[in-house]
């Protein structure tokens, strides 16, 4: 699963698929295992597990499916979701803490309560949401390692 | 360098280094090496979970004898509330403190009543600025080390407050002083311990300096004198806890005292690891407060405790039922707050025994170089190896403390390497002989 040929540099990509809440939240355990034994200090990881957990339920809740890739460096921490659809119209309102385009049933589950990525922005030292309606949507989040 | 004490240590003789207990563990503290189970000391948080699943009684809790009260002048015991669910068709919680002044004890002080005391110091930090939601009981020491080796990032979390063992032993110290006029070096203070993690906080305690405690007596240790007294004894009227203080032996005992709402009481280690990694992951930041209490139903649940613990839960129902002493007051609890240390001294430091390396690119080095072997590995976590998981043989690999032929599946890969080319080296005749029949089959 990691392909980065450099070696203090880990890179794994975990499958997400939409609507799936038996897996939702294997991917941030993972990050958080991974973090911890790199030995990444702990509030940090607070921060990383709290936007990766965000933005992995976001690619069950609201993508159609995608991919969530983990990219570790000394000096970062780099989670991207990549997904296949359908796309962000309005980015700013989707910024806005409380708005929400979740279903009845993600929100029956308790989620989609319009903080996702909201939460993910005060976690992160950058994000950046590249999308087009009708294809899909480039989320990165970096955040910084300290180091 | 921190020095490591543990209550939970193996009995040699009696373990057959089978897998059970490396499995089990939560913190992956145990490995099997040259056939008997070796406990990593900076992992171990002492939850006692090996004792309870160890088939041969290998894992034991090393708790203090009765013997030890006797240097003391003044011997104090402080039981846990577990105690009083102990006992078959006891309806008197008396009959049983009783029996303690019977087995050498001159003084009673129930933990159960300092609880109370904890409660409402509880519901003081509830009421604090600036807290980390939601607040985490500070009650159960092996999930606060838990907290410490695996996350690390929750101990702000943690309740700054004294157990309800440490309060006892400092109010029933001075009361005793107090009361008889004597020197604090002359008393000895004893808990009647359900759980090893206890034990271990005595000795070695998680933000102070020393415990008010001079040692802890194993439930199971005093059983059966217990027993035989409370059969023949005649109740003195030494009870003094509510029903408050003394739920706090069950799951939900401790909130419960709280009169919040928005609060989840877990018991089990597993499950509290299940709910801190929700809390790990920002979904319960609504949530005031949570009391996780490693052994399953609570602390009657303890590895040291001799009745099952549905049956003691059931009991302690229906022993507080007769009960009818009113909590302590707010104002005594104000006099009380004078007169102890009822906020934890030190903070309580992480344990960053999970990591590779000391530096972040070796680490992720180490983490990839993990990764391959891993991948190299069958992946079915069977444990012969002497490590919990292939992940865990992978890890530990990484670390220098194992190889991979440790596995026996890639121990058979390459026995069978090895057969193949024994037989092509075989099939190979030197030049000289070439053209000889082979008449050896």
């Amino acid at each position: 699963m990691r392909e980065n040929d450099k070696d203090n540099i880990i890179e794994i990509s975990f499958p997400v698929k939409s609507g799936d809440f038996v897996a939702a939240g294997d991917a941030s355990s993972k990050t958080k295992q991974l973090l911890k034994q790199i030995g990444i200090d702990p509030a940090i990881i607070r921060r990383a597990s709290i936007a990766c957990y965000e933005a992995e339920i976001n690619l069950v809740i609201h993508s159609m499916g995608g991919t969530l890739v983990l990219l570790i460096t000394p000096v970062e921490i780099i989670i991207r979701t990549e997904d296949i659809g359908p796309g962000i119209a309005d980015i700013d309102l989707a910024m806005k803490e409380g708005y929400t385009t979740a279903s009845d049933s993600s929100r029956e589950l308790g989620f989609g309560a319009g903080m996702g990525l909201p939460n993910m922005q005060r976690c992160a030292d950058n994000v950046e949401i590249v999308s087009k309606l009708g294809s899909g949507t480039v989320l990165t989040i970096t955040i910084k390692t300290g180091a | 360098m921190e020095k490591y004490y543990h209550s939970v240590t193996l009995d040699q003789d009696k373990c057959m280094g089978c897998t059970n207990c490396i499995k089990r563990c939560p913190t992956e503290a145990i490995r099997v090496r040259e056939g008997k189970a070796v406990i990593i000391n900076e992992r171990c948080i002492d939850c006692g979970e090996c004792i309870l699943i160890c088939p041969y009684h290998a894992k034991v809790a090393v708790t203090d004898p009765l013997s030890k009260i006797q240097p003391f002048r003044y011997k104090i015991a402080l039981p846990a509330p577990a105690l009083y669910g102990q006992f078959k068709d006891i309806k008197d919680i008396n009959k049983i403190l009783s029996s303690l002044l019977e087995i050498g004890f001159d003084e009673v002080f129930e933990v159960a009543r300092a609880a109370e005391y904890v409660s409402n110091f509880i519901k003081e930090t509830l009421e604090a600025d600036g807290l980390s939601k939601p607040l985490i009981s500070s009650a159960c020491p092996a999930v606060v080390r838990l907290i410490q080796v695996r996350f690390p990032e929750l101990l702000n979390n943690i309740a700054r407050v004294e157990s309800p063992m440490e309060i006892a032993a400092q109010l029933a110290r001075s009361e005793f002083m107090e009361k008889h006029n004597v020197s604090s070096d002359e008393i000895g203070v004893f808990f009647i311990t359900p759980c090893a993690a206890k034990m271990t906080s005595i000795k070695n305690p998680i933000g102070n300096e020393k415990s008010n405690v001079n040692g802890a007596i194993s439930i199971l240790e005093i059983y059966s004198l217990i027993i035989d007294k409370i059969k023949v004894n005649k109740p003195r009227n030494l009870q003094q806890a509510s029903r408050t203080g003394i739920k706090w032996a069950v799951s939900n005992g401790e909130s419960s005292s709280l009169g919040i709402e928005n609060y989840l009481a877990v018991d089990g280690i597993h499950n509290v690891i299940r709910v801190l990694e929700e809390i790990e992951n920002n979904k319960l930041n609504k949530l005031d407060f949570l009391e996780a209490l490693c052994c399953t139903g609570g602390c009657v649940g303890g590895p040291l405790t001799f009745e099952n613990n549905y049956v003691a839960n059931n009991r302690i129902k229906r022993l507080i039922k007769e009960v009818d002493t009113s909590p302590v007051s707010l104002e005594n609890t104000g006099l009380v707050k004078d007169k102890v240390n009822w906020k934890l001294q030190k903070s309580i430091m992480k344990k960053s025994v999970l990591k590779l390396d000391q530096s972040i690119s070796s680490a992720i080095k180490k983490m990839k170089e993990m990764d391959r072997i891993y991948d190299s590995l069958p992946g079915l976590d069977c444990g012969s190896c002497g490590s919990p998981s292939c992940r865990t043989l992978a890890e530990d690999i990484v670390r220098g403390v194992a190889s991979e032929m440790d596995c026996v599946f890639k121990l058979r890969e390459r026995v069978k390497s090895l057969a193949e080319e024994m037989i092509e080296i075989s099939d190979k005749l030197p030049t000289s002989r070439k053209g000889d029949n082979n008449n050896d089959t």
